[in-house]
């Protein structure tokens, strides 16, 4: 088994005078199930994978993947139709690890079933020659055969070995030792289909979202896909059956280094699991996550990925009726927290369709955590030190009603031009200032709260990937590290009172060292112990 | 000591270090000058146990194997005596004393530069893998204290060691200019028992890859033939491709096992364990290219060169996911910065 015959590549299999289907499945069974054929794969899968880190991946970042589009404009659409923006969704790839996975099976079940077999098979009689065998020894002992046996047999103890009668009152053991290798062997490409099955599992029934919540109480519940700013399914997943579960963002604290380099995130969270759900509780269980420290909830998982600022803003309209407007602004300069966002306010109680359209309100523009304090808002550090606002107040027609979907951080500015929106304000705010519109209207800047993305993940099949995986490994470390090998002793009395040993090795797989165990096996038997004598002496 | 001050040692450790590494190879190289290249095979091949083991190999692969490895081993076989000790006793000596200072100065090469990276551990009070330049200086280190477990075991070897230290240190020349970062702490997404754990891993298994690496090339030009002055004095071919394989089934696990740490912390830094990032992707590459490797030495026809320029380019692919993908593919690691 661990001598590997030349298998006969596909190619090279003498073709069969007429091409008897069966013999030409037959032989591409044997060419699939190869040793060379699984080299080949492996190559191919390795190959295979490479563009997937040298091109921009869809799955990881669209945006780099649309940069790189538009920089190659002729080579990006071939590559896009050959899929190499989406490697390890693509058939291809696919192709080349299920073949690699099929010539794995057809390659382990014979395996096995040899194995168990050789399991039950005593190791083979003693050569005739021992001399011959890569590692020989002799001597001569003054000691009678049964006590020279006697020791042998204690010497070999956890051998299995098999002793055998010969002409003459000759007595000779067979023993081999190291078949766990085999069983690792076997363990670990095993655990590697369990792997992939596994993965495929998770792909299959896993998925993925993210969502922004308000620190201070703002809650998500993981209801269905419309509660998350973006969501990935897998294919057996529809989003109707999620796992019930809310979680409520009660604080968000950041550190920073003096340099403004983030130096923890954490947040107090706290949550209901779907049997609290399903009692009714008004109780909520208490936590904290934090990089690194996700949120495990009956097997999904919830994450802190990321902060960022959401300004308040409270408008009185000249009638005296009031809206505070809440929303997250988004970092455009991740080290120092500058945001930029748009706050849009409709006006209340107006039933008039054309008036209404036309008196929606816009506070946009930036956001510094810690101003610099000059007449242009800028952020000199990402925590909330000094915040400062410079606002853009916009009137006119939003597009809130259309029907568009749009971006929740910015307008649609071409509106000033046709003059569908007009600027009524540009002022920069602190906390509690306050501008007076033309029509009356003031507008409060309140103050900022912290906002967190979350990113809530489902895989039921990780825990298998995980233990698939730790198997691999052990069947790996021990088929790398035990060694195969065979040990002959013949034991002839020359006359009462002293013996002839002869001593024979022989390493069954392609692991040096052996000469080191048999320079032992023979000392100890050999009873010589001299150093330097012999080739095998060196301990 | 503040931290500034500890830092400042850090960093003249690592001179040190470099300063140190630079004059062993000098030595090594003089050692090979020193030495004739008629006396090779009894000062260097000639290791008893090697030998055995070696035909211990012999039987492991069957008979189609025997020849081709009793032929490349026949220089060697006259193991238990030593004709040139007794020849050229002057000359011998030189080359011999020369190597041993060598040997030595590697020693107090890696005493200095473990020193570094443990004060650079002290200073920025974290595990001292967070950026290039200490990963990079610490894969030196672990390729270095492997080569001096190998020297040991088998002191025959030396004369390998002048070309361990060659890419060795050229990394840690690359890893002072190029990738040099000042002693700071790390992102928040580092500050994790899983960088120890994951990092310190993939940072010893890499080191580790690096000799089979060494070793699988110099086999190559040794069985080329070519360079003939310079392979000579090198240990024979089988000596040479044992070497790459017994490192290389001491890294190869070490490095599944790390790849594994790095998929159950992402599981808890980003949320989910795999997501062929660049970085992931090319460690499955070099993963599945050294598992090529080990099908490859059980492969008829593919044992011995082929399987060489396997390992070879398996540590390729590791260098080229350490400097390639962190410095020009932005990806998730990319924070470890440069
Ligand atoms: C995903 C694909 C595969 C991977 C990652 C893989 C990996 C490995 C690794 C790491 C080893 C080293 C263990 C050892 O040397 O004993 C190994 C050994 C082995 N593999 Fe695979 N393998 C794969 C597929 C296959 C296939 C398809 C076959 C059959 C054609 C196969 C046959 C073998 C054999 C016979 C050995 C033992 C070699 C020896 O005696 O040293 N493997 N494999």
């Amino acid at each position: 088994m661990t001598t590997t015959a030349p298998a006969p590549a596909p190619d090279e299999t003498p073709p069969a005078p007429p091409p008897a289907p069966l013999a030409l499945l037959r032989n591409t069974w044997r060419g699939l199930t190869s040793m060379r054929t699984a080299l080949v794969l492996l190559f191919l899968l390795a190959m295979a994978a490479l563009p997937g880190a040298l091109l921009p991946q869809r799955s990881l970042n669209q945006r780099l993947v649309d940069q790189y589009v538009a920089d190659h404009p002729t080579l990006a659409p071939w590559l896009d139709r050959l899929q190499f923006f989406d490697v390890f969704a693509s058939p291809w790839f696919a192709a080349v690890y299920l073949l690699l996975m099929v010539s794995l099976v057809g390659c382990l079940l014979p395996r096995t079933a040899e194995h168990l077999r050789g399991l039950r098979v005593p190791p083979p009689p003693t050569p005739r020659n021992l001399g011959r065998l890569p590692h020989a020894a002799e001597a001569r002992l003054d000691d009678a055969v049964p006590a020279v046996e006697a020791r042998v047999e204690t010497r070999l103890r956890g051998w299995r070995r098999l002793w055998a009668d010969e002409a003459g009152g000759v007595r000779t053991v067979s023993a081999e030792r190291g078949q766990l290798r085999e069983v690792g062997n076997l363990v670990f490409h095993l655990s590697l289909l369990g792997l992939l099955v596994a993965f495929a599992a998770g792909k299959l029934f896993g998925y993925e979202g993210q969502v922004i919540v308000l620190s201070g109480g703002g809650q998500f519940c993981n209801t269905g896909i419309l509660g998350y700013d973006s969501f990935r399914a897998g294919l057996r997943v529809d989003g109707t059956d999620l796992e019930s579960f809310c979680v409520r963002i009660d604080d968000f604290t950041a550190t920073y280094e003096p340099n403004g380099q983030p130096a923890s995130y954490e947040a107090a969270v706290g949550y209901q699991n779907g049997a609290d759900l399903a009692a009714g509780t008004q109780e909520w269980r208490t936590t904290t996550i934090a990089v690194n420290r996700p949120l495990r909830i009956d097997g999904s998982r919830v994450y802190l990925l990321g902060h960022g600022y959401a300004p308040r803003f409270t408008i009185t309209f000249p009638d005296g009726q009031q809206r505070t407007g809440e929303i997250q602004w988004r970092p455009v300069d991740q080290a120092t927290l500058l945001s930029e966002g748009a706050t849009k306010f409709a006006r209340p109680g107006v039933t008039d369709d054309e008036q209404r359209r036309t008196s929606q309100l816009a506070v946009t523009g930036l956001l510094a955590p810690s101003s610099s304090g000059g007449a242009v808002v800028t952020s000199v550090f990402p925590a909330l030190h000094d915040p400062e606002a410079a606002v853009d107040v916009l009137r006119g027609d939003l597009g809130l009603d259309d029907g568009r979907g749009q971006s929740i951080f910015t307008v649609d500015r071409s509106g000033l031009d046709t003059g569908a929106l007009t600027r009524v304000a540009r002022e920069n705010m602190r906390p509690g200032d306050e501008i007076t519109l033309d029509d009356g209207t003031r507008v409060r800047f309140d103050g900022v709260r912290d906002w967190v993305s979350l990113q809530v993940s489902h895989d039921p099949a990780q825990a298998w990937v995980l233990v698939f995986a730790v198997f691999a490994l052990v069947g790996l470390l021990l088929s790398l590290s035990v060694r195969r090998r065979r040990f002959w002793v013949r034991l002839t009395p020359l006359d009462g009172a002293s013996a002839r040993v002869e001593l024979g090795g022989l390493a069954r797989t392609d692991r040096a060292g052996y000469g080191e165990e048999f320079a032992r096996l023979r000392a100890e038997l050999l009873q010589d112990r001299r150093p330097g004598e012999g080739p095998e002496e060196r301990p | 000591m503040n931290d500034v001050v500890l830092a400042l040692y850090s960093d003249r450790l690592f001179m040190a270090a470099v300063a140190v590494y630079v004059l062993a190879m000098a030595l090594h190289a003089a050692e090979y000058a020193a030495a004739r290249a008629r006396r090779v095979p009894a000062a260097v091949g000639a290791a008893p146990s090697a030998l055995r083991s070696h035909s211990a190999d012999v039987g492991a692969v069957g008979p189609h194997y025997g020849s081709e490895a009793q032929g490349s081993a026949a220089p060697d076989a006259s193991p238990g005596s030593d004709p040139s000790s007794v020849s050229d006793p002057p000359r011998r000596g030189t080359a011999e004393r020369l190597g041993a200072v060598a040997v030595n100065l590697v020693v107090l090469g890696v005493v200095l530069h473990a020193a570094s990276l443990v004060t650079r551990g002290l200073a920025t009070d974290r595990w001292p893998l967070g950026n290039m330049y200490e990963f990079t200086s610490a894969i030196a280190l672990a390729a270095v204290v492997a080569w001096l477990v190998v020297l040991r075991r088998n002191p025959a070897l030396r004369a390998v060691g002048l070309f361990v230290l060659l890419p060795v240190v050229v990394l840690l020349f690359l890893a002072g200019t190029v990738l040099y970062a000042r002693a700071a702490p790390v992102v928040p997404a580092l500050r994790s028992y899983w960088l120890v754990v994951h990092v310190t891993t993939i940072t010893v298994s890499s080191g580790l890859l690096l000799v089979p690496g060494v070793a699988s090339l110099l086999y190559l030009l040794r069985r080329s033939g070519r360079a003939a002055a310079l392979a000579e004095r090198l240990p024979s071919a089988n000596t040479l491709d044992r070497l790459a394989y017994r490192t290389t089934v001491v890294a190869f696990p070490l490095y599944t096992f790390g790849v594994i740490a790095g998929a159950v912390w992402a599981e808890a830094a980003w949320g989910r364990f795999w997501g062929w990032d660049p970085k992931e992707t090319v460690a499955f590459v070099a993963w599945v290219v050294y598992a090529a490797y080990l099908h490859a030495r059980a492969t008829a026809g593919w044992r011995s060169g082929r399987a060489a320029w396997i390992n070879v380019a398996g540590f390729a692919v590791v260098l080229f996911n350490l400097f390639f993908i962190n410095m020009v593919v932005a990806g998730l690691h990319s924070y470890a910065g440069i």
